[in-house]
C-alpha cells in the first residue's frame, strides 16, 4: 500500500507517462516478484538458475521506454555455437505482463550465437528476464527492470484499419557482411491481445497474434520461435545464422488462427524477400 | 445571446481553494453553481477558448493541458473538446453558462486523446442532454484505450479510475457533417489516419474559424499516435482550406497561419528524413533513438518526453516502406 501511495505521489509528476496500474518498483527484490515466482514453477521446477554471466547471457532493454507498445529489447549470448557447447533456449519474461512467456527461442549450433532482437509491448514498470539454457542442461538468467507502462501510449494498433490491411506483409533481409550474418524478419500483423474489452460490444476481441516463427538456412533451423502478444505490433526478429555462401534463408510464420505466411531470400545477395 | 463572465477564477486557483477546504470536492460531483467558469478568450464572435498549460497532467493541473472550447450558436452552443479531467469538464461548463443561457447542442471530440475527452462525462448530466460527436473511428479507438486511458488518469489525479468515465460520441462522422447551431453552421470533416486515426476538424462558416485539434500543434512537441506519413499528406491539404483563422489543440490562440503548419511540418519532415536516413544506414530502433540529436526538437515545449518518442513510431512506420 505504501509504494501505491509513492506511485500515485510520483504520477503527480509523470502524469502521463506513469500510466496504468502501479506495477513493480526497480528497488524491488526481484527473485521476489509473484508472477515470476509462478513462472519459474511452471518452466523450471526447482532446477537451480545461476545469475547468468555477461559471455553467457545479456539483456538489454531501456530503463524507461519511449513507447511502451514498442520497446526494444535484445538477449544476447557470446557462446560461439557449436556441438560441444551452445545456447539450446531462451526464455523472455516480463513479469507485469498479462501473459508474463513472452517468447521461447530455440537455437541451434548453426545459429552460430544465440542473440536476438525483438520489440514487446510493456504493461507497467516490471522486471524482464531472458533465461539461457545450455546444452548441458545448466539455466542462467539475465534481468533488467524497465519502465513503461500503457497510459497515453496504450499498447494498441495506432492505425487498426491499415494493421488489417497489410496483414502477412513480410520483409525477410539478410546482410551479406560478416560471420555469422545476421538477418531480420519483419511480419505486418496486429499481433492483437484480445485483452482490451471492446467498450460498445461489451464483449473481449478474439486474440489474433504471431504464434510461432520458424527460420531455416539450407532447411535446417536456425531459429524456432515459440511468441506471444507480448510481442509488439508488426512482430520484427534480428537474429544471426551461420552460413557458407549461397543457399537460401526461408521463414515460416504461424498465426493464432493458423494462417502460414512464408518468405524466402537467397544468400549472397542483398535485399528483399518476397 | 452573451454575456461577459463574472471574475473568472483559473482552474489552479480553484484547485488550490478546494484544497484548503480540505476536500477533493474538484473531482467528486459538484453542483453546477459551485465550480468557477473556466477563463475563456473570444477569439472571434461567439467563438470561445480557453488555452491550456504546456505540462503533462497532474493533480495540479487537473489535465487542464489542451485547447478546449465552445462555439455559440442563436439557438444552442457546441463544445469543442472537454478538457482532460471531469472537472475541466465541469469548469468548461460553467464558462459556458457564464456567456450564454443557450444549451449545450453538442459536444464535439476532434479526436481520442485524453485531455479532449475526458472533461465529456461533465456534460452527461444536462438537460436537454447533448449529442457527443465525433469520427467515425473514435468509438474502437477510445475502446481500445479505455482502461488504460482512465489508469494513467487516476494515477495522475490520485483518484481511483472506477470514478473515471471516457463517453464515447453518439453522432458519429464519417461523410462531412453540418450542424446548425441556429444562424450558423459549423462543418465537421474527418481525416485519414493522420495525429490519430480519429481525427476531426471543426470549420465555422459564419467567422472563418477552423478548429483543428491536434493537427495542429503550436509550441508544445507535436506527438505522433497515427501516421507521420499521413500527417504531412493531411497537413498539405489542411493549408489549403479557406480558415480566417485556427484553433490548434496546443499553443496560441489563433497563431499565425499557415506559418504555424509550415513549423509544425519542419518538424515531422526533419524526423522523417532522420529515420530515413537511420534505415539506410542499417540502424536498428534502438541505435536511431540513441543517436536523436536534442537540437532536432529544443524548439519545442516537452520535447524530452516526446521527441524520441517520435522517432520510435516513425522508425515503426517508415520501416515498411
Amino acid at each position: 500500500m505504501a509504494r501505491q501511495l509513492v506511485l500515485i505521489a510520483l504520477g503527480v509528476f509523470l502524469a502521463c507517462r506513469a500510466g496504468s496500474a502501479p506495477g513493480a518498483d526497480p528497488a524491488d527484490d526481484p527473485d521476489a516478484s509473484p508472477q515470476w515466482q509462478q513462472v519459474r514453477a511452471a518452466l523450471f521446477g526447482s532446477r537451480p538458475i545461476a545469475v547468468a554471466t555477461p559471455d553467457v547471457l545479456t539483456l538489454e532493454a531501456p530503463y524507461r521506454a519511449e513507447d511502451a507498445a514498442i520497446v526494444p529489447i535484445a538477449l544476447r549470448s557470446r557462446i560461439e555455437q557449436s556441438q560441444a557447447r551452445y545456447v539450446r533456449t531462451a526464455w523472455l519474461v516480463i513479469d507485469g505482463n498479462p501473459s508474463p512467456l513472452a517468447g521461447t527461442f530455440h537455437f541451434t549450433p548453426e545459429s552460430g550465437r544465440a542473440d536476438l532482437e525483438t520489440r514487446v509491448r510493456v504493461e507497467q514498470y516490471t522486471f524482464m528476464r531472458a533465461i539461457a539454457e545450455l546444452d548441458d542442461g545448466s539455466l542462467h538468467m539475465a534481468t533488467r527492470f524497465v519502465k513503461a507502462s500503457g497510459g497515453c501510449s496504450a499498447p494498441a494498433a495506432k492505425d487498426p484499419a491499415a494493421a488489417a490491411a497489410n496483414l502477412g506483409r513480410m520483409k525477410l533481409k539478410v546482410d551479406d557482411t560478416g560471420e555469422p550474418r545476421r538477418a531480420q524478419l519483419m511480419v505486418s500483423h496486429p499481433n492483437t491481445s484480445g485483452l482490451a474489452m471492446d467498450q460498445i460490444t461489451r464483449l473481449y476481441p478474439t486474440a489474433r497474434f504471431v504464434r510461432q516463427v520458424t527460420v531455416r538456412y539450407r532447411d535446417k533451423p536456425v531459429l524456432i520461435a515459440d511468441v506471444d502478444f507480448s510481442i509488439s505490433e508488426n512482430p520484427s526478429f534480428r537474429f544471426l545464422f551461420r552460413s557458407d555462401d549461397g543457399g537460401d534463408l526461408a521463414a515460416e510464420v504461424v498465426d493464432t488462427d493458423g494462417r502460414t505466411f512464408e518468405s524466402r531470400i537467397p544468400v549472397g545477395s542483398t535485399g528483399e524477400g518476397a | 445571446m452573451t454575456r461577459s463572465g463574472a471574475g473568472s477564477l483559473s482552474l489552479r486557483a480553484l484547485f488550490a481553494v478546494l484544497c484548503t477546504a480540505g476536500s477533493l470536492a474538484a473531482l467528486s460531483p459538484a453542483r453546477g453553481s459551485d465550480v468557477a467558469p473556466l477563463e475563456v478568450t473570444e477569439s472571434a464572435a461567439g467563438v470561445f477558448v480557453h488555452a491550456g498549460v504546456h505540462e503533462e497532467t497532474t493533480s495540479d493541473n487537473l489535465g487542464d493541458i489542451a485547447n478546449i472550447g465552445f462555439i455559440v450558436g442563436e439557438k444552442c452552443v457546441a463544445v469543442i473538446d472537454s478538457g482532460g479531467s471531469p472537472a475541466v469538464g465541469r469548469a468548461l461548463a460553467a464558462a459556458v453558462r457564464s456567456r450564454t443561457s443557450l444549451p449545450v447542442c453538442y459536444v464535439i471530440n476532434t479526436h481520442m486523446h485524453p485531455d479532449h475527452v475526458f472533461g465529456n462525462a461533465a456534460f452527461l448530466d444536462a438537460a436537454p442532454r447533448p449529442r457527443f460527436v465525433g469520427s467515425v473511428q473514435l468509438p474502437q479507438a477510445l475502446a481500445a484505450r479505455d482502461e488504460h486511458y482512465r489508469a494513467a488518469l487516476a494515477a495522475a489525479l490520485g483518484t481511483s479510475s472506477d470514478s473515471l468515465r471516457l463517453v464515447p460520441p453518439d453522432l458519429l462522422v464519417d461523410a462531412p457533417l453540418r450542424l446548425d447551431l441556429g444562424g450558423r453552421v459549423l462543418s465537421l470533416q474527418r481525416w485519414p489516419t493522420a495525429h490519430t486515426d480519429n481525427d476531426l476538424t471543426v470549420f465555422d462558416e459564419t467567422t472563418g474559424t477552423l478548429w483543428l485539434g491536434d493537427l495542429l500543434f503550436d509550441q508544445r512537441i507535436p506527438s505522433i499516435d497515427g501516421s507521420i506519413k499521413g500527417w504531412l499528406e493531411v497537413s498539405a491539404r489542411l493549408r489549403e482550406l479557406p480558415a480566417r483563422q485556427v484553433i490548434p489543440g496546443h499553443g496560441r490562440i489563433a497563431p499565425p497561419w499557415p506559418a504555424t503548419l509550415d513549423t509544425q511540418t519542419r518538424y515531422l519532415e526533419q524526423v522523417v528524413a532522420r529515420v530515413r536516413d537511420a534505415l539506410a544506414r542499417g540502424l536498428t530502433l534502438q541505435q536511431t533513438v540513441e543517436a536523436s540529436d536534442a537540437a532536432d526538437a529544443s524548439a519545442w515545449r516537452l520535447a524530452e518526453g516526446y521527441h524520441r518518442r517520435n522517432l520510435t513510431a516513425a522508425y515503426a512506420e517508415l520501416e515498411w516502406e
